[in-house]
């Protein structure tokens, strides 16, 4: 407990000692995979257009909100460019924690003369964040369950129907996206999902719909936990990030296949941390206005199978850099996989995340 | 008393020792210990006496042998059901426990009542005399305290037989002989048979009825104090008991109990007994005991020239380092009376011995 | 000498001071010594541990934000009727929009908003939205104007919220951690669908407890062979107890993951035996069994090392005593050695205890939802909701068990029975 405590101000005091050199930028990431896609798309053209510059990876994107917060509260930023989803930047917007931008004039145009604003279009949930990425949570399960007698889920309802499809299922630790699939297979249109979930009967509904499954259901907290254990064969269907299922099925050919029924869209995107000094927030800004135009943005999806958030990238998608693939049909975007799609209701979930979260961690707990 | 348990109450048969299967620390040891007898194994450390005592306790079992208890093979009977009692280095007095509770622990877990064992236990107190110390810690109590209590503990069940491993070796000198003294006391009126080991030559000559003498796991020599010290069978007893001068020569000539030798140093030929010497060509170290050496008196027997080395006054002798023959180690002990002139540093004068009192003893 | 114990007086020194003065002077120098070595660590531990965790305390009660970003607002609101079914009339709307002109324009009326968004849902929005807005109001007719932006600003539990936590200071954090809040009609415990951290607490302490009680079982003849082995093997056990704490814990937490899951190496040679039906595999992790196995194997040194040490001081010569004694194999244990070891499983038992009930990566890798302890909600709280004050109340909470159990733990067994060696 006391070292929970002491965290967030020890990195605070840590980073006092490796306080960033005038020639280095400090760019914050997931890590991993795709860490290593920017790194190939965004950093090293960067860096060879700016041989003064040098980039410096750090992999604490999940504690991004506590860090910065620590951070600003020890009066010494060493972030200058943070990569987060979009609703850890409203928060960090909402804390006063990033720098509100302005996509006119501080991002390229697309390159037919569009205005940022126009290309992001409503991508751009937040004052404060610059979208980079279009990513969904959405299911995989493994093709070779003999139980199942030869039949494939076809719809997100699959999840619910242990009787059909038995077998553990994965699910993320938190309400957010289980309560909408739950409504939706309850019988909820799509449309009403959130003013259901608005009342507590609502809530109880979801809760009751997920609690049908519930013994049945091994829960993840990282992203890298279902496609493992799809691929140990420890649950047969389960929720992630589309990307990391692309990773098991075409990069580790798993016998696991997608299931695109009612994924559920979010952005990924960067903030520039509030109140950085004039020099470092300028050299931000420049990397920004270049790691975030209509090319980069094409080319990161050369490594890694998240759709740019321009609609100008769109049609520069090309192959896999080492599969040699196509990539536009592994893109959520892709109109055959986007036939049924939720868009992350950030304001709501701003609103009723806490709330919810509590009762769905009491639900959990009992 | 069972038929066959004679008096010996412990009786050890052809005991061998290995702890590493190569070597023997404890080789082929046979001895019979007497109902009633004080017996001292002495030795020094490593010679194997300490774990001739395991072996009786049933710490350590026997490689090779048998030891009999009463007459019974006891090598297959665990420690607890041997009914010995034992003092221990350390006396092992448990901490958590009084000094009454301490002293309890042997009853209870014989089953005795309550009330049988607070009345032994009150008495043993007595005896050791701390009766008002019941109550107390063992972290509480002195050092000879503890002892005594240790020594409490060890006869209150009231065993036939009481081991004690080195039991005052952490005591101080003042307090090491009382406490000589009232062991000695307690044996003596409880008739019980005590085994004890030390390497204090000293402590075993006040105590023991007995010594058996340990050296690199054979015992050297069995025999009663006085015995040890006078007739000492080998040059390892000779040493080890008490203040000894040793001269190396050659036996020349063996003539019933004695021996005639000729010095290796000077040649000077004298006479010993015959006690460890082998035959005619020989090596031998010859034995005399400092007390007997006869000092300048021309006409003395077994006489060779000595150079005064150094005196120590020592209020009722004076100890006098001479130069004879190859040794400088040479210790007369001269009575401190008129009837012995002034002895100076550098000065020549004769020694000699009579032929009795030099022992002709095995060369180290 | 002579003159100096003549005086009746105190006594003197030479050079006629009294001596306790001079002694007092000649010990000073040793005692700054003294303190000199330790300012060192003092001042560290000061700055990098006393300081932070007092700071993250006071979080637990702090609630400046709101009398500081809305000042004239709590002010007019301190009049206004909270048992009235009514929102608060134009003189409150007005302070309002004053205060929220300011905020808006130093960007804290959304921090606000997540603030009170804790105690109440959709203020979060509300703020966001109004600061938004607040720049194109008329002058007068702001109540109005404010419901016109949302329709929630008439809502008279928005301003019952705002009010209740109107003050610089609020329990209102340490209320949510033992589920509880002050509701219309004072305290009283939240919906029962929402609570969850006294249910946490408990299982936190019933798990810790029995991790300690599995180390304690399995550590005890570990630590007893250690303390007996010739020096030599010893020497390589010991590195093999310690070994665990050269592998980083998510390395060995990701190990026991391979172990005991259903398709894992435990259940595969349990199928492969026949012990097993492959239909019915053991559950071995994301429960308590996982939580406890695996924390088991991580907390076994810190029982291990205090017992191997206080052994170590028991000499073999007790329980050669005991059998002398006519005490069979069994009793000179229990009723000789094990007494004399109680120091050890009592300093064990408190270590392993403090470490078990503040841990969260291990519970939250193999714990499922059933094995997950109360720093897990800690850890959320402080990285993802950023709920700092909910946090930091907890923690105390968590603290101040730990005080209390060390409390009954002195009462029944005694702290000085602690032994390290």
């Amino acid at each position: 407990m006391k070292s929970m405590l002491t965290l967030a101000t020890a990195a605070a005091a840590l980073t006092v000692v490796s306080a960033a050199q005038a020639e280095d930028m400090t760019i914050v990431s997931w890590g991993g995979a795709y860490s290593a896609s920017q790194q190939k798309a965004y950093h090293d053209p960067y860096m060879a257009m700016h041989p003064d510059v040098t980039i410096i990876n750090d992999e604490s994107s999940a504690e991004a909100v506590a860090k910065l917060r620590a951070m600003s509260e020890a009066g010494n930023v060493t972030w200058d460019v943070v990569d987060v989803v979009a609703a850890d930047a409203i928060r960090l917007c909402d804390e006063g924690l990033a720098m509100e931008i302005d996509p006119d004039t501080m991002l390229a145009p697309a390159p037919d003369g569009t205005p940022a604003s126009k290309d992001f279009g409503d991508l751009l949930v937040s004052e404060c964040f610059i979208p980079q990425i279009v990513y969904s949570t959405t299911f995989g399960y493994r093709t070779d369950v003999a139980e199942w007698g030869g039949k494939t889920p076809e719809d997100i309802c699959a999840v619910f129907d242990t009787d059909t499809f038995p077998g553990k299922r994965s699910l993320e630790k938190r309400p957010i996206n289980n309560v909408e699939w739950a409504l939706l297979c309850d019988g909820v249109a799509p449309e009403d999902v959130y003013d259901v979930l608005s009342t507590p009967e609502g809530v109880d509904k979801a809760l009751a719909k997920l609690a049908t499954i519930k013994d049945d259901v091994v829960w993840w907290s990282a992203g890298a936990e279902t496609p493992q254990r799809l691929a140990d064969g420890e649950v047969v269907i389960g929720s992630t990030y589309n990307g990391r299922l692309f990773s098991v099925i075409e990069e580790q050919k798993q016998p696991v296949a997608m299931l695109w029924d009612w994924q559920v869209f979010d952005l990924d995107g960067w903030i520039i941390p509030a109140g950085l000094p004039e020099a470092r927030l300028k050299r931000a800004l420049d990397y920004i206005y270049f790691a975030t135009d209509t090319q980069r943005l094409a080319d990161q999806a050369k490594y890694i199978s998240y759709g740019p958030a321009r609609k100008s990238s769109a049609p520069l998608v090309g192959k896999h850099a080492e599969l040699g693939i196509e990539m536009a049909p592994h893109m959520p975007t892709d109109p055959k996989n986007a036939v049924h799609t939720l868009l992350y209701n950030y304001e709501w979930w701003a609103d009723n995340r806490d709330d919810l979260d509590a009762k769905f961690q009491a639900w959990l707990a009992n | 008393m069972e038929a066959g348990a004679q008096d010996h109450i412990v009786r050890f048969e052809n005991v061998q020792k290995s702890y590493d299967g190569e070597t023997l620390v404890v080789k082929n040891f046979n001895i019979d210990i007497d109902r009633g007898e004080f017996l001292t194994m002495l030795g020094p450390s490593g010679s194997g006496k300490t774990t001739c005592l395991m072996m009786l306790a049933g710490f350590e079992p026997a490689t090779h042998g048998e030891i009999y208890l009463n007459g019974q093979p006891i090598n297959n009977v665990p420690p607890h059901k041997r009914g010995i009692g034992m003092v221990f280095q350390n006396y092992a007095l448990f901490p958590h426990m009084t000094v009454a509770e301490n002293l309890a622990f042997p009853l209870k877990v014989r089953g005795m009542s309550k009330a049988d064992s607070d009345a032994k236990v009150k008495r043993a107190l007595e005896m050791v005399r701390l009766p008002q110390f019941g109550g107390r810690r063992p972290a509480q109590l002195s050092g000879g305290q503890q002892q005594r209590v240790a020594v409490a503990r060890a006869l209150v069940f009231e065993p036939d037989l009481v081991l004690m491993d080195e039991p005052l070796g952490a005591l101080d000198k003042n307090l090491r002989e009382e406490m000589q003294f009232e062991i000695k006391h307690i044996h003596e009126s409880l008739g019980v048979s005590v085994v004890y080991v030390t390497h204090d030559q000293s402590e075993a000559l006040t105590m023991s009825n007995r010594i058996a003498v340990f050296n690199d796991g054979i015992v050297q020599q069995l025999a009663a104090p006085e015995v040890l010290y006078e007739q000492p069978e080998n040059s390892f007893v000779a040493q080890f008991i008490g203040e000894n001068n040793k001269l190396s020569g050659t036996v020349t000539a063996v003539d019933g109990e004695t021996a005639q030798v000729t010095l290796k140093s000077t040649g000077d030929k004298v006479a010993a007994l015959a006690v460890n010497c082998g035959g005619k060509g020989d090596e031998t170290l010859l034995s005399i005991r400092p007390e007997r050496i006869i000092i300048g008196d021309e006409n003395a027997p077994n006489k060779m020239s000595g150079k005064v080395v150094e005196l120590i006054y020592l209020g009722d002798h004076i100890r006098c380092r001479m130069e004879v023959g190859d040794s400088n180690e040479f210790i007369v002990k001269v009575p401190n009376s008129h009837a012995h002139a002034a002895l100076k540093v550098g000065e020549v004068t004769p020694v000699g011995w009579v032929t009795e009192d030099c022992r002709a003893l095995d060369m180290i | 000498m002579s003159d100096t114990t003549a005086q009746s007086g105190p006594m003197l020194a030479a050079d006629g001071t009294p001596l306790k003065v001079s002694l007092a002077r000649a010990l000073r120098r040793q005692k700054l010594r003294a303190l000199m070595l330790i300012a060192p660590l003092f001042l560290f531990i000061v700055i990098t541990f006393l300081a932070p965790i007092g700071d993250m305390l006071f979080r637990s009660v702090e609630n400046a934000i709101v009398p500081d970003t809305l000042p004239e607002t709590v002010a007019v609101l301190a009049d206004w009727d909270a048992s009235s079914e009514e929102a608060p009339g134009e003189d409150v709307f007005t302070a309002l929009h004053a205060d929220l002109l300011i905020a808006a324009e130093e960007k804290t009326h959304t921090r606000l908003g997540s603030r009170l968004n804790y105690e109440m849902p959709g203020i979060s929005s509300l703020f966001r939205k109004s600061g938004r807005k607040v720049d194109d109001m008329t002058p007068g007719n702001y109540k109005e104007q404010f419901i016109a932006i949302d329709k929630d600003w008439g809502n008279v539990d928005v301003w019952r919220t705002i009010k209740r936590f109107s003050g610089d200071y609020t329990a209102g954090y340490f209320l949510a951690s033992i589920d509880a809040k002050i509701g219309h009609d004072g305290f009283e415990f939240v919906d029962e669908d929402q609570r969850i951290y006294l249910f946490l607490l408990w299982r936190t302490i019933v798990l810790s407890v029995a991790i300690t009680l599995t180390c304690t079982i399995l550590g005890y003849p570990v630590a007893w062979i250690l303390a007996n082995l010739p020096l030599r093997y010893s020497n390589l056990l010991m590195i093999l107890v310690l070994l665990p704490f050269w592998t980083s814990l998510l390395v060995r937490t990701s190990a026991w993951i391979v172990l005991l899951q259903q398709q894992g190496v435990i259940n595969d040679t349990l199928v492969a035996i026949g012990l097993v039906d492959d239909l019915n595999r053991l559950e071995l992790m994301h429960n308590q069994t996982g939580t406890i196995i695996a924390m088991t194997h991580i907390l076994l040194p810190f029982m291990i090392l205090p017992l191997y040490s206080v052994m170590k001081t028991v000499s073999p010569s007790y329980v050669r005593a005991a059998k002398s004694l006519g005490a069979n194999d069994w009793t000179a244990f229990w009723k000789v050695y094990f007494p004399n070891t109680v120091p050890g499983i009592g300093a064990g038992a408190v270590l392993v205890f403090i470490l078990a009930i503040g841990y969260y990566i291990t519970p939250e890798l193999v714990g499922g939802t059933s094995g997950i302890f109360i720093s897990n909600r800690i850890a959320y709280h402080i990285s993802s909701s950023l709920n700092w004050g909910l946090a930091a109340a907890l923690g105390v909470v968590l603290l101040s068990m730990i005080l209390i159990l060390y409390w009954v733990y002195d009462k029944i067994v005694g702290i000085d029975n602690v032994k390290l060696g």
